[in-house]
């Protein structure tokens, strides 16, 4: 039904036609459960049901058993599974046939060929035919309730719906219900180990390794002062104690991280808008207090930074992504081949990429200010738990190789993200209360993404760890993203050991073995990164570059530089509520000062334990493949992509490491050479290039061949009408004229 | 003081200003000589300029015209700018501004490259400055135009290599297992006579006599009848390639053609209906009949399927790419750059050309015989046999296979490259000319893309192999067909591309390259994977990285940390061997094992990167 002829491109409604007797599906039925994790309960099962492919509805069909428990609905196939399709990646909380409750992103439903996409208030009268599924990492699963009895599928439907797309309370998420019955989380403790920042050592563990020099704050322990902040934070050595409470919290500069200048950033909530003269004059003395406290740090510069002002907004984000996210659930495969033609302005019309340029492109602005000013930032934004988490983290990961490795990477989500106070549980919409969903650490991710292709070597972790941490956001087990803040994960914690009456502890999304076991852990690390060696760290020591600035205050100010008088003055401006959006806005000047620093950049070689600048060319930036198009079967290249690099890389290093073996204990029985040639062509078998998503494929396959041309769509104009060569086809009918 | 050597050196002298001079006027008079010049290359004219830089602005500079290049060279040293262009890219040469012209460099010249750049170059205003110069460069860059020579006739140039030796008809064809008992070797063509723009030597069905074949050319534009490129070792299914039938608007029949495509579909014996691939768009085939070409009808021939590959035209080609130009140079399009792309269609396309390709491999991998033609048989024709052949046969994939498969789809079978490129003719506005076979290297490096290990070559050599089809510096790219190509002399008269290419293989060659002959390789023609080559239509912009891929650099690396184990450990082998009487021979390899008492090893040991 849903394959084409060569010459289709219409546009098919799915429809679920069965192909299965159904009287010999019933007698062969055997139900078969999944198998359940600690604290999952069935709500509801129906069966049979088919599981439809999207692309061949005869071939792909599988007869089993759907189930929707408190965790995930579950598709429990009646056939005994063919065990020699290997799974090289396997995650050990879901199946391929299993989706999280969170991670539904839409159902549709499918009555009588009319497809009708699924509310929760809609669901009470008639249940469809069958149900599509779009899941937040993007997999799509088509499930046909024709088969099983009237009222089990109703029941199905219902149940479906309403646990995945109902409003329901943070106490429903199955995190709670799964830490209750795991014993308590273990305390892994790897070296070097992810920071978690909930304690005061983390805190000052990072500080002395960046060698910065503010105050540590201990007040906000019980979240007295603020129920957003994190209970240690750094604040600017110069903030007054009784300052830190005039505005809950907001205001106050946060510490993230310190240049090896001194200079350092920080991050704030802006200020409540009002109207009244007197609070407006109190709100200008507070923040000049703060931005001179921040100025104070290091050399008396600073330059505030509000994002809320030239950076798309949270809404902006939302809108942008709901449509970019749409070109990949793809349901029917003539529709897949039509939208191939206007792919480029389909994929541009959505602003994803765009959005995700901006932000790239404001950090590479902060970071030029840092490294090549060596002026204190502050950055400033409504919330300061959103954008300002975007950008801290890209300025850190761009100028500080240690967040490019695993953990350093995963101390800084916890810092900047979890104990930073963004708000996942609304922004990821765990609760299904749509008015605030928006993907903004999603797009920090495909932000890092980026950085990761363009240098791919400066990485510890891999892509497939960044599209496997992407995914785990939807899953709600992990600790890490289903609160909205430090307080709230505190509290709630609180109160559920209480009830439980034993100290509860809902795992961290760092703890990977939750999800994979160790082999599939090595997908996480990118084979081709290397640590910085011990002659390149003791070299780079050595050549640190002292701040070129003088350590007196200049009395000519460099036009450029923005201190702290210029400051006030916008800021007073900005409080006064008549935002100016030229402030601070990426003028023509600012730009072409980015494209200056990164061809200067550029131009210097790269070191891959050094600063990293993204290029921001329209080719550069580029599509997040393998998240976003692993799950569909037509762009799967077989034995290709830059998987097979990287494989090539990795066993030719296993090579050389088994070579190192052998010279150091001289075992000598067989020429090395016969050894190394067996390595190469060992396997039939053809990787995806979405490896390690995607499965295998040994032999032969049909290739994917475009069924749809948009005839007419390409508008050629007369030069397509005409010939290649002008010349009229005379010269053979005379020939033909003779030999007639 | 006094004895310095060197007066410029010499900072406190008085006449520094004047020795200053002295030597920047030296320094200019000789700014040239070091000119890389190519054995047969001679200087024609040099002349201080000024280099119009996109990127970077005005340059103040010398520049060298010779019979082959313009080189630029900037006077200021540091940081060294260098143009060199092989006069054979240049298709434009106009005059910019008048002698009255205002404002500061408005008088000059503008060059339009056709690989993908413009120049701008700027003269006095004084004393017709450029007449000289522009005379000469309109003189070499045309010279066929001029009654001159191209370059590839006058260059002196010697290999180690003979590239004219890597293109053998017959060894090729026996390499494919031809003649066999379906099909034979025909040398009814060797005077051109049958098709005067097809190869010497034909394959064409056993059962086909001669004189079928005369009359079936009479029926085929410009004669260009179905003969075989490529047979599947198992299935025995072939590709076979022509032009359009002569139908014309009658739409008439010629039961010989009919029989023809008879006997070619059943030398297999698992093709039940040949599959007759159109390249052409539906609309454009029915056209052609008004001109008296045309397709094959369904009533015409019983066995045949008929499907239309909706490939465009040269002419929409041609305008394609100078779109792409307009939206990648100087700069690059930036806050619409995606739907720019898409505005100049020309990925769709590369797609189009993919996917049709594509279906000729699938055909032939499943046993089903094809014939594939357009209108003349030697643009889109020679785009989709070549692809079919690189996805279906691993030999094409290697350096030499690679070059084997150009000469043959290609220059024996008549991409009319003069025309198309336009060698050394002034008339920049040909409707002749169409980046054809750009396009085919481009769908080539796609592939590459997608298959990284799949490819004995490397992206440099296909680089390399779009810079000297322009270049007129070997003859491989000369002339419009193999019968004029031998009417000039040019195996004999000029220097083959391969004898460069194949003199230094090390810098074409893909590192990861991994022998695999086992499968058909069938890229993926879907916008969601195809890009823009960048690091040839943008690779002007500086901002381009030009460096080596990270991982292939890594991989060198690695590469040569094994050698060095290797050689280590067979160092240690022969110093432990060393003492033992046995004579070398194959019974080593039993003894090889360490004899308790032989003395313990030194350690070595070397450090690794992990």
């Amino acid at each position: 039904m849903f394959s084409l002829g060569s010459n289709g491109g219409k546009y098919t409604k799915p429809s679920f036609v069965s192909y299965v007797n159904p009287e010999k599906g019933n007698d062969a039925l055997q139900e078969k459960n999944p198998v359940f994790l600690p604290g999952e309960v069935v709500f509801c099962s129906a069966s049979p049901v088919l599981k439809c492919t999207h692309d061949d509805l005869l071939e792909g069909s599988i007869m089993g058993t759907l189930f929707c428990t408190n965790f995930r609905i579950s598709f429990v196939s009646d056939q005994v599974l063919l065990e020699d399709v290997v799974q090289p990646f396997r995650n050990r909380l879901y199946g391929e046939n299993d989706i999280p409750l969170t991670c539904v992103d839409q159902i549709y439903g499918d009555y009588d060929e009319k497809r009708k996409l699924i509310t929760n208030t809609q669901m009470k009268n008639k249940h469809p035919n069958g149900i599509i599924v779009h899941c937040k990492d993007l997999r799509v699963f088509q499930f046909s309730l024709k088969l099983a009895k009237e009222e089990a599928a109703k029941k199905i439907f219902q149940g479906i719906v309403r646990h995945s797309l109902e409003p329901k309370s943070l106490r429903c998420i199955f995190a709670f219900s799964y830490c209750e019955n795991i014993a308590g989380a273990p305390e892994t403790q790897n070296k070097p180990r992810t920071l978690m920042f909930e304690n005061i050592v983390d805190w000052m563990e990072e500080m002395k390794r960046t060698k910065g020099n503010c105050k540590l704050l201990e007040i906000n322990k019980d979240f007295t002062i603020s129920q957003k902040l994190p209970q240690f934070f750094f604040i600017p050595t110069n903030v007054l104690e009784k300052d830190l409470a005039a505005y809950q919290g907001k205001g106050v500069p946060i510490w993230c991280w310190s240049h090896h200048s001194g200079c350092a950033l920080f991050k704030t909530a802006s200020l409540p808008l009002v109207q009244e003269e007197s609070f407006l004059r109190a709100q200008k003395l507070y923040m000049e207090r703060m931005l001179n406290a921040v100025a104070h740090n290091y050399l008396y510069a600073v330059k505030a930074v509000d994002l809320s002002e030239t950076l798309p907004s949270i809404q902006d984000i939302q809108q942008s992504y709901s449509r970019f996210k749409q070109n990949f659930l793809i349901d029917n495969i003539g529709e897949f081949w039509i939208s191939d033609m206007k792919w480029f302005s389909t994929l541009e019309t959505t602003r994803w990429l765009s959005i995700i340029r901006q932000c790239l492109h404001k950090a590479v602005e902060v970071v030029e200010y840092l490294e090549k000013e060596n002026t204190n930032i502050l950055l400033i934004e409504d919330g300061g738990t959103d954008l300002s988490c975007v950008i801290s983290s890209l300025v850190q990961l761009m100028l500080d190789p240690h967040y490019r490795t695993l953990t350093g990477f995963q101390s800084l989500v916890q810092k900047e993200w979890v104990v930073g106070g963004h708000n996942f549980l609304e922004r990821c919409n765990h609760l299904n209360n749509k008015d605030k969903e928006s993907p903004v650490f999603l797009l920090f991710l495909e932000c890092v993404w980026q950085l990761l292709q363009q240098h791919s070597l400066a990485f510890q972790f891999s892509e497939t760890y960044l599209t496997v941490l992407s995914d785990s956001i939807s899953v709600a087990i992990f600790s890490t993203f289903i609160f909205s803040s430090p307080y709230q994960r505190v509290s709630s914690m609180k109160t559920e050991s209480q009830t439980h009456g034993s100290l509860l502890n809902i795992p961290s999304v760092w703890d990977w073995s939750l999800q994979f076991d160790c082999k599939s852990q090595e997908f996480l690390f990118n084979p081709l990164y290397r640590e910085k060696s011990k002659q390149e760290k003791t070299r780079n020591k050595n050549q640190r570059p002292k701040p070129i600035r003088q350590l007196s205050l200049p009395n000519a100010t460099p036009p450029k530089k923005y201190f702290f008088k210029e400051e006030t003055e916008s800021l007073r401006k900005m409080l006064r509520g008549t935002r100016i959006s030229r402030w601070m806005h990426l003028s023509d000047s600012a730009q072409a000062s980015v494209w200056e620093f990164y061809n200067a950049w550029q131009q210097k070689p790269l070191d891959y334990h050094g600063l990293l600048l993204p290029d921001l060319d329209g080719p550069a930036i580029r599509l997040w493949m393998q998240r976003y198009l692993r799950w569909i079967p037509e762009v799967q290249i077989f034995g290709g992509g830059d998987i097979t690099l990287v494989n090539k890389i990795t066993s030719l290093s296993q090579e050389l490491e088994e070579l190192r073996m052998e010279l150091e204990q001289q075992v000598r029985q067989a020429d090395p050479r016969c050894k190394s040639t067996e390595t190469v062509n060992k396997s039939t078998i053809r990787m995806s290039c979405f490896f390690p998503f995607a499965s295998c494929r040994s032999g032969s396959f049909k290739p994917a061949i475009p069924t749809s041309h948009c005839d007419g769509e390409m508008d050629m104009g007369h030069l397509a009408e005409r010939e290649d060569e002008d010349t009229e086809l005379t010269d053979n009918s005379v020939i033909r004229g003779c030999a007639d | 003081m006094a004895s310095a050597p060197l007066p410029v050196y010499n900072s406190n002298s008085l006449d520094i200003s004047s020795c200053k001079n002295v030597s920047r006027e030296s320094l200019r008079m000789e700014l040239l000589t070091d000119a890389p010049l190519l054995p047969g290359e001679e200087r024609v004219i040099d002349k201080d300029i000024i280099y119009i830089c996109p990127f970077s602005g005005a340059i103040k500079g010398r520049v060298l015209i010779s019979n082959y290049r313009l080189f630029f060279r900037n006077v200021d040293a540091d940081p060294a700018v260098t143009l060199e262009v092989p006069l054979g890219a240049i298709s434009r040469v106009e005059k910019m501004g008048g002698a009255s012209s205002r404002g500061e460099n408005s008088y000059g010249l503008d060059i339009t490259c056709k690989d993908m750049r413009n120049l701008r170059f700027a003269l006095k205003q004084e004393g017709h400055s450029r007449r000289d110069i522009f005379d000469i460069l309109f003189r070499y860059a045309f010279p066929l135009s001029h009654g001159l020579q191209l370059f590839a006739f006058l260059s002196q140039e010697k290999f180690p290599e003979n590239g004219w030796n890597v293109y053998n008809p017959m060894q090729e064809f026996r390499r494919q297992g031809l003649p066999n008992d379906q099909w034979r070797v025909t040398f009814l063509n060797s005077t051109y006579e049958l098709c005067d723009t097809y190869p010497s030597i034909l394959v064409v069905p056993y059962t086909a006599s001669d004189e079928d074949l005369r009359r079936v050319a009479t029926f085929r534009s410009r004669s260009r009848i179905s003969v075989l490129s490529w047979i599947h070792p198992e299935n025995q299914a072939v590709i076979t390639r022509c032009s359009q039938p002569l139908v014309g608007m009658g739409g008439k029949r010629n039961r010989d053609d009919e029989r023809y495509l008879e006997l070619i579909r059943a030398t297999n014996r698992t093709t039940s209906k040949l599959t007759i691939f159109d390249a052409r768009p539906n609309v454009n085939a029915v056209a052609n009949k008004a001109t008296g070409g045309g397709y094959e009808g369904e009533d015409a021939y019983q066995n045949a399927e008929l499907v239309f590959l909706d490939i465009q035209n040269i002419h929409v080609m041609r305008e394609s790419l100078k779109k792409l130009k307009d939206i990648v140079f100087p700069n690059v399009e930036e806050s619409h750059w995606l739907s720019s792309l898409e505005s100049t269609h020309w990925l769709e396309h590369i797609k189009l050309v993919l996917s049709g390709a594509i279906q000729v491999a699938d055909r032939i991998s499943s046993g089903s015989s094809v014939v594939v033609h357009c209108s003349d048989g030697w643009d889109r024709t020679a785009q989709l046999s070549s692809l079919a052949m690189l996805m279906l046969d691993g030999y094409y994939r290697t350096l030499r296979g690679f070059q084997v498969l150009l000469e043959k789809e290609w220059l024996s079978f008549g991409h009319k490259f003069a025309s198309r490129i336009g060698h050394g003719d002034k008339n920049h506005a040909d409707a002749d000319r169409s980046p054809i076979f750009l396009q085919f290297v481009d769908c080539v490096w796609q592939m590459t893309k997608q298959f990284p290990t799949a490819f004995e070559f490397n992206e440099h050599f296909l680089v390399t192999l779009l810079d000297h089809l322009y270049s007129c510096r070997f003859g491989t790219f000369l002339f419009n067909c193999e019968s004029m190509r031998e009417a000039s002399e040019v195996k004999k008269k000029t220097v083959s591309l391969w004898s460069f290419i194949n003199s230094e293989p090390s810098s074409y060659s893909n590192p990861f390259f991994t022998v695999d002959l086992s499968h058909v390789l069938y890229p993926v023609a879907s916008m969601r994977h195809l890009e823009l080559w960048v690091s040839y239509y943008i690779r002007w912009n500086p901002r381009i990285r030009q460096q080596q891929s990270p991982m292939e650099q890594r991989y060198k690396e690695l590469l040569a940390l094994k050698e060095q184990y290797l050689k280590k450990l067979e160092e240690l082998q022969l110093s432990d061997r060393a003492p033992q009487v046995f004579p070398r021979g194959p019974h080593l390899s039993n003894s090889a094992s360490p004899s308790p008492s032989s003395p313990p090893p030194r350690v070595t040991r070397l450090q690794t990167p992990f």
